[in-house]
């Protein structure tokens, strides 16, 4: 089976154009190019509906922490706090879960009987399927009830660190908890993208390694890793622009507040999709037009994130 | 991966004493006895400490037969195979710490779903039902996510299956290569984003406050969008060229070839990835809440006038309610989420399985 390109290698026939041609190649490239349309529309009605208020904004937008946009009479709001805590809570996600998912990829490639190793990738193909609002419903009714008691732990030891410094949220609803879940609901993402890599490794590295007796991990070390690095890179990069637009897990577990708080620990912080999740139904005046220009920075932001890890990734196609 | 063992030439005269070429090795029962003993002299510990917890015993487990396997390897082997031992334990802890979530996830969501899950509860909607009252059900949700997923695949899947074309039979040049691009950077549009694309359209379309089905759709098609290009592109890239070949021998124009034997060739892997996609849009939440509303109560069918609630939804709802009965009905809701999700990947499977072309 010929896996070439077919566009680049096999031309139709030459002769006169038929309608049937030219109306099918039109509506092809007419659909390519409505979905480079929807997304430019996605950005541009973003950013006129978000005029309306930045323009009555009496507060500076990037800079203040406030949000008293559901009103007529000089609203003022700003994204700063919201931005950090979708930073931070996406920061804590990604370092929860790009060690596990390198973990899972290796074993998954390297460590799991062969028998059973495709088995096991798909049960983490799983996590990926389940609802961001089941994840939401798991967190709130189950892992911070037992999350509680942990922190009070990591409060009573650890308390001299500042981002565990206390007094500790009886409940759990703290930024911690929604990292974590936010790491479990980027673990299979980060997770496939490593192991397709992994895959890819020429054999003869490895072969390489073990026969000049390095042992397994050596052979990681030495042939693997090395070849899989822009790979693990672009999942962490997807996973983070993820975990940076992830609403449900976080508007259902966070007990939020609009302060900018490095304390993991305590209740606070929000992130910029939970706060638009939580408002929106009551949005008045100039609120829907402010929560639609937070969502522009949202946008902005995802957009960089996996333009960065899609041009890390394409990168790696060329030299493999 | 296979690193085969090379036997030993056999010998024949007596062994010397001098140290033999493989060194000394741990015994191959070792590892899963260490296993077993730090299992147990665990939970011993815990038991006559008085502070027995599954969560405390695993980890103390794992941390002792991980440094015990490490220490006896670095004194009976060297420090390399120490090292190569102490990362196979962590790598194999990193996937057991991977299924503690799937696991328990499933089985809260079972346990605690069952509870409400029955005939009546699939079958009437939550019309007059105040938020404490013990009554009420989904049936409304369902309606309102079989609908508004239905129409999103109505839009997506031509779109989608088309650019597919486009990018694997007629694509070159700049073009080809924006869109694939772009079509990659828009699977990660984050999900409420697409739905405030969809309410600033609205305003712009229809005035400020308008919430119905279609919106609900038209934002999930947004996301929909990318996966259908990129689950149907591989699929069509898996068709041999031997047969679009065969097809322009015998005269036959490029678009009939496309329509006639690319298409029908590719046909089950399409499905799958329809299926797949669908699977994917139909447990948003986000979007919905900003465009089809988070507050309706009854049966409604129509796509372009009223709220319409969903699944999704409808346990974001409960949840935010708060009460016990509330969290009843957001596990049973969320209990027929997972199995129409797991349905629709299980047909998914089966299409690819059985209706997968006979390549040889």
């Amino acid at each position: 089976m010929t896996t070439t390109d077919p566009s680049t290698t096999t031309r139709a026939p030459r002769g006169r154009r038929r309608l049937g041609d030219v109306l099918f190649a039109g509506g092809a490239q007419g659909s390519g190019i409505l979905i480079l349309a929807i997304l430019a529309g996605v950005a541009a009605f973003l950013i006129l509906q978000s005029f309306d208020s930045l323009a009555a904004n009496t507060a500076n937008f990037f800079t203040t922490s406030e949000w008293h946009a559901n009103t007529r009479e000089e609203p003022a709001f700003g994204v700063a706090a919201l931005a950090f805590g979708t930073v931070l809570a996406a920061a804590i996600a990604l370092v929860l879960a790009t060690p596990v998912a390198i973990g899972i990829a290796l074993f998954i490639v390297y460590y799991a009987p062969r028998r059973i190793a495709a088995v096991l990738g798909y049960l983490v193909d799983l996590l990926a399927a389940i609802p961001s609002v089941v994840y939401g419903l798991w967190g709130i009714g189950w892992l911070v009830v037992q999350l509680a008691p942990f922190y009070a732990w990591l409060e009573t030891y650890f308390g001299w660190i500042p981002l565990f410094a206390g007094p500790v949220s009886t409940t759990g609803r703290t930024m911690l908890s929604a990292g974590i879940v936010l790491a479990v609901m980027i673990l299979p993402i980060i997770t496939a993208m490593t192991r397709d890599v992994f895959l890819q490794v020429p054999q003869a590295h490895r072969e390489a390694a073990l026969a000049l007796g390095a042992t397994r991990w050596e052979m990681i070390r030495m042939a693997v890793l090395p070849f899989g690095r822009p790979g693990i890179i672009g999942g962490a990069m997807l996973g983070l622009g993820r975990a940076l637009g992830e609403t449900m897990a976080v508007a259902m577990i966070l007990s939020p507040s609009l302060v900018i708080s490095w304390f993991l620990l305590q209740s606070g912080n929000q992130t910029i999709a939970a706060h638009i999740a939580l408002q929106y139904p009551e949005a008045t005046g100039y609120g829907v037009s402010a929560l639609i220009s937070a969502g522009l920075v949202l946008f902005a932001i995802t957009l960089v994130v996996n333009m960065a890890a899609r041009f890390v990734v394409s990168r790696r196609k060329e030299f493999a | 991966m296979s690193a085969t063992k090379l036997s030993a030439p056999e010998q024949t005269v007596p062994p010397r004493p001098t140290p033999s070429l493989r060194g000394r090795t741990l015994p191959k029962y070792l590892p899963p006895a260490l296993l077993g003993g730090s299992a147990v002299v665990c939970a011993a510990a815990l038991y006559l400490l008085d502070r027995w917890n599954p969560a405390v015993w695993a980890i103390l487990a794992a941390v002792l037969y991980t440094a015990a396997v490490t220490v006896l390897s670095a004194v009976v082997e060297n420090r390399r195979k120490a090292v190569d031992r102490l990362v196979t334990s962590v790598v194999y802890v990193c996937f057991t710490v991977a299924m503690v979530p799937l696991v328990s996830l499933l089985w809260t969501v079972l346990s605690r779903g069952l509870v409400r899950l029955d005939g009546y509860f699939l079958s009437v909607s939550m019309n007059g039902v105040t938020p404490s009252m013990d009554a009420g059900g989904v049936y409304h949700a369902i309606v309102g996510t079989l609908l508004m997923t239905l129409m999103a695949a109505v839009i997506s899947v031509p779109i989608g299956l088309m650019t597919a074309v486009y990018l694997v039979e007629y694509g070159r040049g700049r073009l080809r290569q924006a869109i694939t691009f772009f079509v990659d950077v828009m699977t990660g549009i984050p999900s409420i984003v697409a739905g405030l694309f969809v309410v600033a359209l609205w305003i712009l379309l229809f005035g400020p406050g308008h919430t119905n089905g279609a919106a609900g759709a038209i934002a999930l098609s947004v996301l929909m969008i990318p996966v259908v290009v990129r689950s149907c592109e591989e699929m069509l890239r898996l068709v041999p060229n031997e047969l679009r070949e065969a097809s322009y021998a015998l005269g036959v124009p490029k678009w009939l070839t496309v329509l006639k034997v690319v298409l029908p060739t590719a046909l089950s892997g399409l499905t799958t990835g329809v299926m797949l996609a669908l699977a994917r849009v139909i447990g948003e939440t986000a979007p919905l809440i900003l465009t089809a509303g988070s507050s309706a109560v009854s049966i409604n069918a129509n796509l372009f006038e009223g709220q319409m609630m969903s699944l999704p939804v409808f346990i974001y709802s409960q949840v935010r309610m708060g009460g016990a009965i509330n969290y009843e009905r957001a596990w049973a809701g969320a209990l027929t989420l997972i199995i129409i999700v797991m349905l629709l990947f299980l047909a998914a499977r089966l299409v690819s399985h059985f209706f997968a072309p006979k390549t040889r």
